[in-house]
């Protein structure tokens, strides 16, 4: 039997400790005084590559917004490198760190502004399409759900290793759809945690 | 040193749906997860060291003018792998109720006092032993809304992250000899006994503080063991 902590849910409260700045609807006078580890801003002045924001909505299996998770994700730079040891690549964007959370606010909406990542290596030498990591933590979540977003220009999702696993009917739930917003590209991604639309989850 | 990630680990954890927990009801993915290899992007994972934290993070009877009310302890601890090996340079979070049960959030309902003198978030990064330290005080037991009279056990909400994502961990401990164990969904949630006793740390009187604190141990075992050259074949 494996020998490693147990998970535990987030719990409604985490929002002061994890998350103190990084929610949609929050006033200057809601946020909480304490140092946020990691926010919803992933870029860096010294970051290379296309600027986007990352939108969207949790829902619960009634349709209904969750308004108490945390989202967190991972992801690489514009070349395609993780800021991480395990990953040889020498990255140029050197404060760029790939992680970010945000919590959910009273719609469940979330969002982050981040770069849009490069192509990453995937099993067998074959290259993922650009994408980002999504983790989920909440309250009625004893441990975290974990997806993946994809971007509705990427010509490479056709051929995405991971992607393909999927069943064809239901990768629509991992593509997140561009829309311009000025100058800005916005990417929705809805999270829909059980249900109609179900998002696919993975068993990592 | 390649770790690998066996998914047979997270057997311990509970099951998303628990329906003694209610929230879980309408929070659990309906649809089997779609199993998937560990890529680069699961392999890696955020990597914050000793800049990410200030000075008296860790101290979390020290964020004020005063010091909070309650019973002042100690709680410490390794983060280890799956071989017990130390993950050292890891940043770990906590979040907890004062000592009445009530936490700063602004969605706490619980009619008990707030602390100015208390905030409850302290962060840190482990050593090259994989060593951790806080100081803060006890934190009390609360009511909630999940049955009739619920009440969670003491607890401090700990986040770490280790060696990748898939190590990421959130968890909770527990203060040994509860009176609500055996009434809490979520600690009861773990159904293997010995996972559950990993949850709840451990008075340390070798380590408590003659005339200032008592000291509590709570070591945290995360996802990743050292990859045999059977599991390198595999990969
Ligand atoms: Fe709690």
């Amino acid at each position: 039997m494996s020998e490693i902590t147990p998970s535990q849910t987030v719990g409604p409260f985490f929002a002061y400790g994890l998350a103190p700045h990084s929610r949609c609807d929050w006033k200057p006078s809601d946020v909480y005084d304490w140092k946020e580890t990691a926010g919803a801003n992933l870029v860096t002045p010294d970051a290379s590559g296309t600027k986007i924001r990352i939108e969207g909505q949790v829902l619960d299996g009634d349709g209904l917004p969750i308004n108490d998770a945390m989202l967190e994700i991972w992801q690489a730079d514009a070349q395609g490198r993780y800021a991480h040891p395990r990953d040889s690549g020498t990255r140029p964007n050197t404060k760029f760190m790939g992680f970010g959370r945000s919590a959910t606010d009273k719609s469940g909406t979330y969002s982050f502004d981040t770069i849009k990542p490069g192509s990453v290596p995937g099993p067998n030498g074959k290259a993922q399409a650009p994408h980002i990591v999504f983790c989920i933590f909440s309250r009625g979540m004893l441990r975290q759900i974990h997806t993946r977003l994809y971007f509705s220009d990427e010509a490479a999702n056709a051929s995405d290793p991971i992607l393909t696993l999927v069943p064809a009917d239901r990768r629509g739930t991992l593509v997140a759809h561009k829309e311009m917003r000025g100058e800005l590209p916005v990417y929705r991604f809805d999270i829909r945690v059980q249900g109609e639309n179900e998002t696919v989850f993975f068993d990592i | 040193m390649t770790l690998v990630f066996p998914r047979e680990s997270l057997s311990v954890f509970p099951k998303h749906l628990t329906p003694d927990y209610r929230s879980t009801v309408k929070r659990t993915p309906s649809k089997p997860l779609i199993i998937v290899p560990q890529t680069l992007s699961e392999l890696t994972g955020p990597v914050y060291g000793h800049d990410a934290v200030q000075e008296g993070d860790a101290d979390l009877t020290k964020q004020h003018k005063g010091e909070p009310l309650g019973e002042r302890i100690i709680v410490h601890g390794h983060v280890l792998d799956e071989d017990k090996r130390p993950v050292p340079d890891t940043l770990v979070e906590i979040w907890q109720a004062n000592a009445c049960g009530r936490y700063v959030h602004n969605v706490d309902q619980h009619p008990a006092p707030l602390d100015p003198n208390f905030t409850g978030a302290g962060r840190t990064v482990t050593d090259s032993k994989g060593y951790y330290r806080f100081i803060t005080v006890k934190p009390g037991a609360y009511p909630w809304g999940n049955h009739h009279n619920a009440w969670r056990p003491n607890h401090i909400h700990f986040s770490v992250f280790g060696h990748s994502f898939l190590s990421r961990l959130v968890t909770q401990m527990y203060f040994p000899g509860d009176c609500l164990f055996p009434f809490d969904p979520i600690f009861n949630s773990v159904t293997d006994e010995k996972a559950r006793q990993r949850m709840i740390s451990k008075f340390d009187l070798e380590n408590t503080i003659p005339d200032w604190a008592l000291c509590f141990r709570f070591d945290i075992v995360l996802r990743g063991r050292e990859a045999t050259p059977q599991d390198t074949d595999k990969h």
